[in-house]
């Protein structure tokens, strides 16, 4: 079982490093952006499947998509791989989201439904608060960032979109296998439990704190790695990457993808961003509105998300 | 000394505004158990309403006075027609799911409204100064206010009176207590409850639509007002303690002063000193500071 999820998934590595070369440059950067807040998606459906849902993964996002350069600005550090690696950076991204989560984890994990919404939407606030206010990193307007290396390679002109575009094929592959793995693991399976009898997990000697706290780690690491990659392919980062509409667009496509594969989430993005990318371009005013629409029609007829519209098939074979 | 007068008197001032709003998601949490993600866009619809409105009146001519009726009757407005469309329409098919599911459906409405107005009314500001400078000023000292925002501070009072009032001292009130309190043997008891429900979204939408028309004069009436007052009124309601009349209004005065002083005092953090106080309060009350005991389900 878990080999062909291995198999499958590199396979589908392969398709899209080799396909990504003919795309489109504007096609190469949506799928770029997808697949990085697809990331925050992944960890969303990580906390979903513990029954907790997130209005402030935005929070991490934005640390993820500062981070690096934001180290390097205010430690003034001469330009190093640090500041100018598509690799280097959404990890070091992931790293600080990582830590930061591990800080207030310890507070969140004693917070269920609403309150746990509420509390991590305060701290994004807080976060986007902060920003705006920094001038020494760009205040409202935010900076631009770029990148001129990816693992240490030196980029030769024109070849800067297909390496992140790699970057992040490569790094969302790993991040699916991990997750597989930890999905399938002992503790990945208490998440599911958690969210229906959290009690019962309690009585058969499990921590139900430490689970949480372990996945809303996990899901922040994800979502700063999610906002490095991000950062990179629009090439300007600004406080609105915290502010709660943001974290909002992620709940949308957790709900919008399901959560049952791990997959999902990047299937959903990638469905997300073009419908987005489509409705911006012929109804300028209304794209929201269709998103809206949209959502409430899954809501309603598939509440498990679209890809519960594949195992309905397979079942019905 | 002046100057903490003035904070005081603005941040009551503040608080009054917020606290109509976050009176009508507290009515529809504590009934509906629906945290209202569009109270926001209904907000915003208020004070569109109101903008149109008042502008029309002054155009025509009519004697000013009346323009201050028109404020309530923009709330009005908007409560009696969006209230039971998105009742009716939409929410009365989601009871029963789950409460992260509801904020998701009204995050859904908030979306849609939020393009509604700008097919409506497009994206330039509207504004409807007129009423506020109408009745004139007074002074606290040597400081200026207005006594169009003295009147916004009786408004909050009176509707956290009212409030009250019906939902203590009338039959009508208590019926839906003890709806609040258990749904289903309120409906076998012969409780209307879907009635009950509808009459609460459309009186909650119409708080927030008032919120909305009795700021309009203030300020330019926008596209993105209801996204900024949401996130607050949340934070109101949080720090209040979910659904809870008293909460609402306490959080509105500690959201409404910490703002007003960090304005004063120390702009920089003006923005998230009150997410931080939202955080501080949930952290050390960690269901808000009116909050009832729950019995623990197995």
């Amino acid at each position: 079982m878990r080999d062909r999820a291995v198999g499958w998934l590199g396979l589908g590595l392969v398709v899209f490093l080799a396909g990504g070369w003919w795309l489109p440059n504007w096609a190469q950067s949506l799928v770029i952006l997808a697949l990085g807040k697809g990331m925050v998606v992944l960890g969303l459906l990580l906390l979903m499947r513990c029954g907790l849902v997130s209005f402030g993964q935005g929070l991490y996002y934005c640390l993820g998509a500062y981070a690096a350069v934001a180290v390097g600005k205010i430690f003034r550090l001469p330009d190093s791989l640090l500041t100018s690696d598509a690799l280097l950076m959404p990890l070091f991204g992931g790293v600080v989201a990582g830590v930061i989560a591990f800080i207030l984890g310890f507070l969140l994990a004693n917070y269920r439904s609403i309150f746990f919404a509420m509390l991590s939407l305060a701290f994004s606030m807080i976060l986007y608060g902060l920003l705006i206010k920094m001038s020494v990193l760009g205040s409202s307007d935010g900076f631009n960032i770029a990148y001129s290396t990816a693992a240490g390679v030196v980029l030769r002109p024109g070849t800067h979109l297909y390496a992140l575009y790699a970057v992040a094929a490569i790094i969302v592959f790993v991040a699916m296998l991990a997750l597989n793995g930890y999905l399938r693991s002992h503790r990945g399976r208490l998440g599911p439990a958690i969210r229906d009898n959290e009690l019962r997990v309690e009585y058969m000697g499990a921590s139900v704190r430490r689970i949480v706290h372990l996945n809303y780690v996990i899901a922040a690491v994800l979502a700063g790695i999610g906002g490095g990659l991000v950062a990179l392919s629009i090439g300007h980062i600004d406080p609105d990457l915290a502010y709660w509409t943001t974290s909002g667009e992620f709940v949308f496509v957790a709900i919008l993808s399901g959560t049952a594969n791990v997959a999902a989430p990047f299937a959903g993005s990638l469905l997300f961003e073009w419908i987005k990318s489509v409705a911006y371009q012929y109804t300028p005013y209304t794209w929201q509105m269709v998103l809206g629409i949209a959502m409430l029609l899954v809501i309603m007829f598939l509440p498990a998300g679209l890809w519960s519209l594949l195992g309905r098939r397979g079942r019905g074979a | 000394m002046t100057d903490l007068v003035s904070v005081l008197i603005d941040g009551v001032i503040y608080s009054s505004y917020l606290f109509i709003i976050a009176v009508g998601l507290t009515l529809i949490y504590g009934v509906m158990k629906i945290l209202n993600m569009a109270h926001g866009s209904l907000y915003a619809l208020g004070a569109y309403v109101a903008a149109t409105l008042v502008g029309a009146w002054f155009n025509a001519g009519l004697n000013p006075y009346g323009s201050l009726a028109l404020l309530g009757l923009a709330a009005l407005l908007v409560g009696v027609v969006a209230g039971p469309i998105i009742e009716r329409g939409l929410l009365r098919f989601m009871y029963g799911r789950d409460e992260v599911v509801l904020i998701l459906v009204t995050y859904s409405v908030f979306l849609i409204l939020e393009d509604v107005i700008k097919l409506v009314w497009g994206v330039e500001s509207y504004s409807a100064y007129q009423p506020y400078g109408l009745l004139g000023n007074f002074d606290v000292g040597d400081l200026p206010y207005t006594v169009y925002d003295a009147l916004l501070v009786i408004v909050a009072v009176l509707v956290g009176v009212a409030l009250t009032f019906v939902l203590t001292r009338t039959r009508q009130g208590k019926l839906l207590l003890a709806v609040i309190h258990d749904r289903e043997v309120s409906a076998a008891m012969g409780i209307n409850v879907e009635r009950v429900y509808l009459v609460t979204f459309t009186i909650g939408t119409m708080l927030a639509a008032l919120g909305g028309a009795l700021i309009a004069p203030k300020v330019s009436v926008v596209p993105a007002m209801g996204v900024e007052v949401i996130v607050l009124a949340f934070a109101v309601e949080v720090i209040g303690g979910l659904g809870s009349l008293p909460g609402a209004a306490l959080g509105a005065i500690i959201v409404g002063l910490v703002r007003s002083a960090a304005v004063h005092y120390l702009p920089e953090v003006e923005l998230f000193s009150i997410y931080l106080v939202m955080a501080l309060v949930l952290i050390v009350r960690p269901k808000g500071l009116f909050s009832a005991v729950e019995a623990r389900k197995i």
